[in-house]
């Protein structure tokens, strides 16, 4: 283990992270249910700490914006419109009209491109922004005042590419010279209630789940992100996951892979059965030893890998496969 | 099946169909209500549906009924409940494609039947009610190319995962309890039901594409494997075994990481009561790698 040592908070990059659930009750009901209040103060003491941070821009990695052909991020200058989730619409109608930055949106497409991934600028008109990303701009940016970008979680992507993903975003910070926060909006355990669930009756749809999302949150506390990201995919195999728990891949990435951070769990409830959490990491902390690795590349994405032809790695489909 | 005899006020489904939704079908087509131009591309599947198209052109109906997988929901099985929807549908994964401006009536009735059949029969239902809200992709893009004039009310049914929440077993019992609950309430409707599976088969997609997306020497099956399996489901289909198709369901499903997962075929072939007659297979195709047919079963 490598020597703890205080680093300093940077002034430009990413200069916090957040964890947050993407679900649609701490929005629009989090007064029918104790759990779901308690989610939604703590988005407020975030909204507080986001506005002291004084950041340039919010990039939000949603597990609710599924993507396939690669990573899109949203370079629409404002998008606007109206959004019933998918499951909750009986829980009313979410519009928006919220700014992106576009000078950044455009920097992290073409910091992913140099780092070998397949970006995609999306910016079109009634483009449908997913609830993670709503719940988070309209709980920690309701006033529209920080503009931002919104980036997709490919359905494919794994490990190493969501890390090349993540590290990314940060070189377009750095590159462009500004003050970022990066969130996650991602449950823990993601079993929702199969049944309708009184919402005063919610909780953890899994004892199971619920130690896991513990444990995860002890680890998260004492800002060891870097862990909780190494930890993910046992913690998906154990726990039911949401999206593998890609975000926090991405999220670690993006923060620096480390474990350095003053981190703070602000919640942690039941929304509808899954494991919600709001989490703040701010760089500053002890470094406990960084460890970073995967079994592929982590600085630049090579495509994907082959297993029934080795020699066709770093190919790239569907160029690999041209009719001879 | 014509009214006949004392069917009078017996409804029947005329017909099921496996019509799988890329919008790339769309996309190629160019049809007033998108708005991205395309110069053609995956012909085989289009005239597959033209196909389908003439053949229905045949049979009189009164409601077009949708199974998504675009639709994803957890907490049972929903249905959309609102009489019409008019708006601008942009696919989130293909936006540079599909970009429709869809206008759409829905059978209430007969949907608020479906979800009390399911009640019945220990299935957990329910309505969406909210008027905001976006009919997903699946339903447009299946109905538009099954039947372009969108002159028949539809019932859209969601897609409940619990697939993916239990075992592709647990998620196809559930599915064919959907589709007697469909059936029974297609009978005391009284209508002429044409139902859509709005699916693929094996659903391993590339995650890159040609500059121009309808550049066709890209096109293929993503891997052999894909292939083989979308070929032994349309024989067994072609040979009426449909008790077999649902059999072997969880295997092709699990193995050619088929989009089936969704439970929609498994709907339709329940609903249709497990059919031993021959389908008609109107087209195979790929897109982006997917494999993709429409397949016919006139009951």
């Amino acid at each position: 283990m490598s020597t703890p040592k205080e680093k300093q908070q940077p002034q430009i990059g990413f200069v916090a992270g957040f964890i947050v659930p993407g679900l649609p009750q701490p929005l629009l009901a989090p007064e029918q249910s104790p759990g779901w209040g308690r989610v939604r103060q703590a988005f407020d003491i975030l909204r507080e700490r986001l506005d002291a941070l004084k950041p340039d821009v919010l990039v939000i990695y949603s597990t609710q914006w599924p993507s396939v052909l690669g990573h899109q991020i949203q370079a629409d200058p404002r998008p606007q419109g109206v959004h019933v989730d998918h499951e909750f619409h009986d829980l009313g109608t979410m519009e928006y009209n919220f700014p992106v930055h576009v000078p950044y949106a455009d920097a992290y497409i073409g910091c992913g491109k140099e780092r070998g991934l397949h970006m995609r600028r999306v910016c079109f008109k009634g483009f449908p922004i997913d609830t993670g990303s709503l719940v988070a701009l309209g709980l920690l940016n309701p006033d529209n005042r920080i503009p931002c970008t919104l980036v997709s979680s490919n359905m494919y992507s794994d490990r190493a590419e969501t890390i090349v993903l993540g590290k990314a975003a940060r070189d377009a910070a750095q590159k462009q010279k500004l003050r970022a926060v990066a969130i996650a909006s991602t449950a823990l355990s993601n079993r929702l209630w199969t049944k309708p669930m009184p919402p005063k009756n919610d909780a953890i749809s899994s004892q199971k789940d619920d130690e896991w999302n513990r444990k995860l949150l002890e680890i998260l506390a004492q800002g060891r992100l870097e862990d909780v990201a190494q930890l993910a995919r046992q913690f998906a195999r154990e726990a039911h996951a949401d999206s593998k728990l890609k975000a926090i891949w991405w999220l670690s990435a993006a923060l620096g892979s480390s474990n350095d951070f003053r981190g703070e769990v602000l919640a942690y409830e039941a929304l509808y059965g899954t494991g919600a959490a709001v989490v703040e990491l701010r760089p500053g902390g002890v470094s406990r030893g960084e460890q970073e690795f995967d079994e592929d590349d982590v600085e630049f994405y090579r495509g994907e890998r082959s297993v029934l032809s080795p020699s066709s790695q770093g190919q790239k489909t569907p160029a690999k496969a041209r009719p001879s | 099946m014509k009214n006949q005899n004392n069917a009078a006020s017996k409804g029947s489904i005329v017909a099921g169909v496996l019509a799988p939704h890329p919008p790339h079908l769309v996309y190629a087509e160019n049809p007033p209500q998108n708005e991205p131009r395309a110069e053609g591309g995956w012909e085989e599947l289009r005239w597959g549906y033209e196909r389908l198209r003439k053949s229905l052109s045949s049979e009189d109906f009164d409601v077009i009924i949708v199974h998504t997988p675009h639709w994803r929901t957890v907490v049972g099985h929903h249905l959309l409940a609102v009489p019409h929807f008019k708006d601008l549908s942009v696919d989130p994964v293909f936006p540079h494609l599909f970009r429709y401006n869809y206008d759409l009536k829905v059978d209430v009735e007969l949907a608020e039947m479906i979800a009390a059949e399911g009640q019945s029969a220990g299935l957990q239902t329910s309505l969406m009610r909210n008027p905001k809200f976006r009919v997903d992709y699946g339903t447009i893009i299946s109905c538009h190319l099954s039947h372009p004039t969108w002159d028949k009310p539809i019932v859209s049914i969601s897609s409940n995962a619990a697939a993916d929440y239990f075992s592709t077993d647990v998620g196809q019992q559930e599915m064919i309890a959907l589709g007697h609950a469909t059936r029974a309430a297609i009978e005391k409707s009284g209508r002429r039901a044409l139902l859509l599976a709005s699916c693929s088969l094996s659903h391993r997609h590339f995650t890159e594409e040609p500059q121009i997306p309808e550049d066709m020497t890209y096109e293929h099956i993503y891997n052999h494997n894909q292939y083989l399996w979308d070929m032994r489901m349309l024989k067994m289909m072609r040979a009426g075994e449909s008790r077999r198709v649902i059999a072997e369901m969880p295997d092709f499903t699990d193995q050619a990481i088929s989009e089936t997962r969704a439970g929609c075929l498994t709907w339709l072939i329940a609903a249709m009561n497990f059919p031993t007659t021959p389908a008609t297979v109107h087209a195979y195709g790929t897109v982006i790698g997917t494999g993709n047919a429409v397949v016919e079963w006139r009951m």
